[in-house]
């Protein structure tokens, strides 16, 4: 009697089992893509690695956003946790120890199974795995890099990975890891030291700072190599960027904008990305759960570093000790003009790049095309507005093929007057208060 | 004076012929129409262009002189918009660089040239979405199955991109408003026309056509989707605004669980 259901018995089980593991993974999933979200880098772009092998997924050229999440974020990578059990207590961070959530660990070819499938069905470029830190440093990171290895060996998968670099993790596995992955980085998440002090008492500035710097070190290796040898294995080919925290610690603009600077100057990242801080505590070093998301400010910064990587700004001239924080209520390239007024008007059919680059309401597109349509004809108001040229602002700092041109001797407050009734503000609920029209 | 105007059959190698013929009889006043395009003006007189692959090259490859390497591509891209009376632009344009001694696709002060650059930005931007937002389902033939319905003629320009990305499995891209799909079998890219059932959802899961775990994936796909949006930074403007509405329809993570 027993035998004859025994049969039925494992057949149940094996539904059973695999209707378990498909919950289990779906609970794992759940968890460990909620932790890894306020990770706000999403970027798939500037690797180069061809699918030459006849394999899985191709990472050349422009990165893809395959969808965009409620609040407008790009849905790019499969950006997960491989664990949420970590055993530092960051204040700032919703993994920290003391935090009492639920808690998941993938396993490696659980990540390596999700991967690839969402991979086959174009939902996205690859993955981007960070994990909080379990037993040490160098166990965690080399669990990280398992995965990207087995994607890489197993499954010939050439589509795009972002690892983590694990703060402390040793110098031999940042090496590995940069083999495997498209793109590293360590968020230092606090601005200044003293504020990680406070905020993140485990972690020190160097355990940031030295896999940084290992990762410099390879990739100028790897380039002045690949000079010689161009079968050279690829070392993290879209290079490293990092993470800052905004609003959570007390730094001024002009602190965070020299922070960022010196991540670019010193160890050549590709990007600094700026997290507003999501209250997800009470704890009161940080701002309390209700408060708003510097959304606003976020965006005023991003702006900033735009002006510093594109536009041939200097950060200095920006944000400095006289100048800390930037303005809400105008775009960081216009007040720069406004207290610069002595530069313009501009000739937009003689003016060099440099200084069409720095007129408000030209972004690099119109640059561009304003040098290329120039050579054709002089161009007048009409030519400039069909470009896409935002006359709104630009038109009080150029002057181009028109007898119409703003001749009144305008100081730059009403300058920003001006513009700021001729134009709303998507945050504009945000700066009622803050607006100062005719002033 | 009266207007000709050629009638073509919907090619890019038609319309170059149409081209080649507007300047082989040097006419004046003409306009260029698809045949299924097409409306008889009081005071024109229509001429059938029979596509010409020799005259198409010849056209083709005298723009190579004439404009730069991505003004021609720009010139196809505008030509898949399918918009109506594009071909005149088109026309316009290429008159207006073989007129001149220098390239001409960056005078953008120029209003056919910008109007050119316009519209083939946006159909590059189309074929970015397409690259973006079309959604593989594992069938039971083992092959990964898309349906799209583009606003422009972007299929000829994924291919490639799709080619290179999924060499190791089989798939097929389907356009359902114009009727024709990319087949890639492991070894190429076939164009194929496929029958489908009368009133045939493509929108739907039907488990008589796709694999069971093609389900389960679709649901962690919509579970990932819901985990990774932060809510108290909610902005369904700007979501609408990266995913336009008219391509729900066939995105996973928009469908109900």
């Amino acid at each position: 009697m027993f035998r004859n259901s025994s049969c039925e018995v494992a057949g149940f089980l094996q539904i059973y089992n695999q209707n378990m593991s498909f919950e289990r993974i779906q609970e794992k999933l759940k968890i460990l893509a909620d932790a890894a979200k306020y990770d706000v880098s999403c970027s798939s772009s500037g690797s180069n690695r061809s699918n030459a092998n006849k394999g899985l997924g191709d990472a050349t050229g422009m990165g893809i956003c395959h969808s965009y999440t409620e609040d407008g974020r790009c849905v790019s990578l499969l950006k997960i946790l491989l664990t949420n059990y970590c055993i530092f207590d960051c204040v700032y961070c919703v993994t920290r120890k003391s935090n009492d959530i639920k808690r998941a660990a993938f396993k490696v070819q659980e990540v390596v199974d999700l991967t690839i499938n969402f991979y086959r069905r174009n939902y996205i470029e690859g993955l981007f795995l960070s994990s909080g830190i379990f037993k040490n440093a160098d166990y965690t990171m080399e669990r990280l890099v398992a995965v990207a290895k087995k994607l890489r060996l197993e499954e010939n998968f050439n589509g795009y990975i972002h690892l983590k670099s694990i703060p402390g993790a040793s110098d031999e596995l940042m090496r590995e890891a940069g083999l495997y992955a498209d793109r590293l980085s360590v968020n230092i998440e606090i601005p200044t030291k003293s504020g990680l002090k406070r905020l993140a008492p485990d972690k020190k500035h160097e355990d940031f700072i030295k896999p940084m710097a290992k990762i410099k070190n390879e990739i100028i290796q790897y380039k002045a190599e690949k000079k010689i040898i161009r079968s050279t294995p690829k070392y993290a080919p879209a290079g490293q960027s990092t993470q800052m925290i905004i609003g959570a610690s007390g730094e001024n603009d002009f602190q965070i904008m020299q922070t960022s600077n010196h991540f670019y100057k010193n160890y050549n990242l590709k990007r600094v990305y700026y997290s507003g801080y999501v209250p997800i505590s009470y704890d009161n070093r940080l701002p309390q759960i209700g408060s708003e998301v510097p959304m606003l400010r976020e965006n005023r910064l991003y702006q900033t570093d735009w002006l510093m990587r594109f536009y041939g700004f200097d950060v200095s001239e920006i944000l400095n000790e006289q100048h800390q924080n930037l303005d809400l209520d105008i775009d960081p390239k216009l007040g720069w003009a406004l207290r610069n007024l002595h530069e313009f008007p501009i000739d937009v059919n003689t003016a060099n790049k440099r200084m069409l680059a720095r007129v408000p309401g030209l972004g690099m597109k119109s640059v561009h095309k304003i040098i290329n349509a120039r050579r054709f004809r002089k161009l007048n108001w009409d030519h400039l507005k069909k470009i896409g040229v935002a006359l709104n602002r630009a038109q009080y700092f150029i002057v181009c093929e028109s007898n119409q041109f703003e001749r009144r001797d305008l100081t730059s407050e009403k300058i920003k007057g001006f513009i700021l009734q001729n134009s709303t503000s998507k945050y504009r609920a945000d700066l009622s208060n803050q607006l100062n029209l005719f002033g | 004076m009266q207007s000709t105007n050629l009638i073509y059959d919907g090619s890019f190698d038609g319309f170059l012929s149409a081209v080649f013929y507007a300047f082989e009889m040097k006419l004046n006043q003409v306009t260029i129409q698809n045949e299924f395009d097409s409306q008889s003006g009081l005071f024109s007189e229509n001429e059938t262009i029979f596509t010409d692959e020799v005259k198409a090259n010849r056209v083709w490859n005298g723009l190579k002189s004439k404009l730069s390497p991505n003004g021609r591509h720009q010139l196809y891209y505008a030509f898949l918009s399918e918009q109506h009376g594009i071909e005149n632009t088109l026309l316009n344009y290429i008159q207006y660089a073989f007129s001149q001694d220098s390239p001409v696709d960056k005078d953008y002060s120029h209003p056919s040239v910008l109007k050119l650059a316009q519209i083939a930005k946006m159909v590059g931007r189309e074929k970015h979405r397409m690259e973006a937002f079309v959604r593989f389902r594992l069938t039971k033939d083992n092959i990964y199955f898309a349906s799209i319905e583009p606003d422009f003629n972007v299929l000829p320009l994924i291919q490639k991109h799709f080619k290179r990305r999924y060499a190791d499995q089989k798939w097929i891209i389907y356009d359902i408003k114009r009727h024709y799909g990319l087949f890639y079998d492991l070894e190429r890219v076939d164009i194929i026309n496929m029958d489908f059932p009368a009133h045939f959802d493509f929108t739907k899961n039907n488990s008589d056509y796709f694999a069971d775990q093609e389900f389960e994936f679709q649901k962690l796909w919509r579970d990932y989707f819901k985990a990774t949006n932060i809510k108290s930074r909610k902005n369904m403007k700007l979501h609408i605004r990266h995913v336009p509405k008219r391509y729900w329809k066939y995105l996973s993570e928009k469908q109900p669980d």
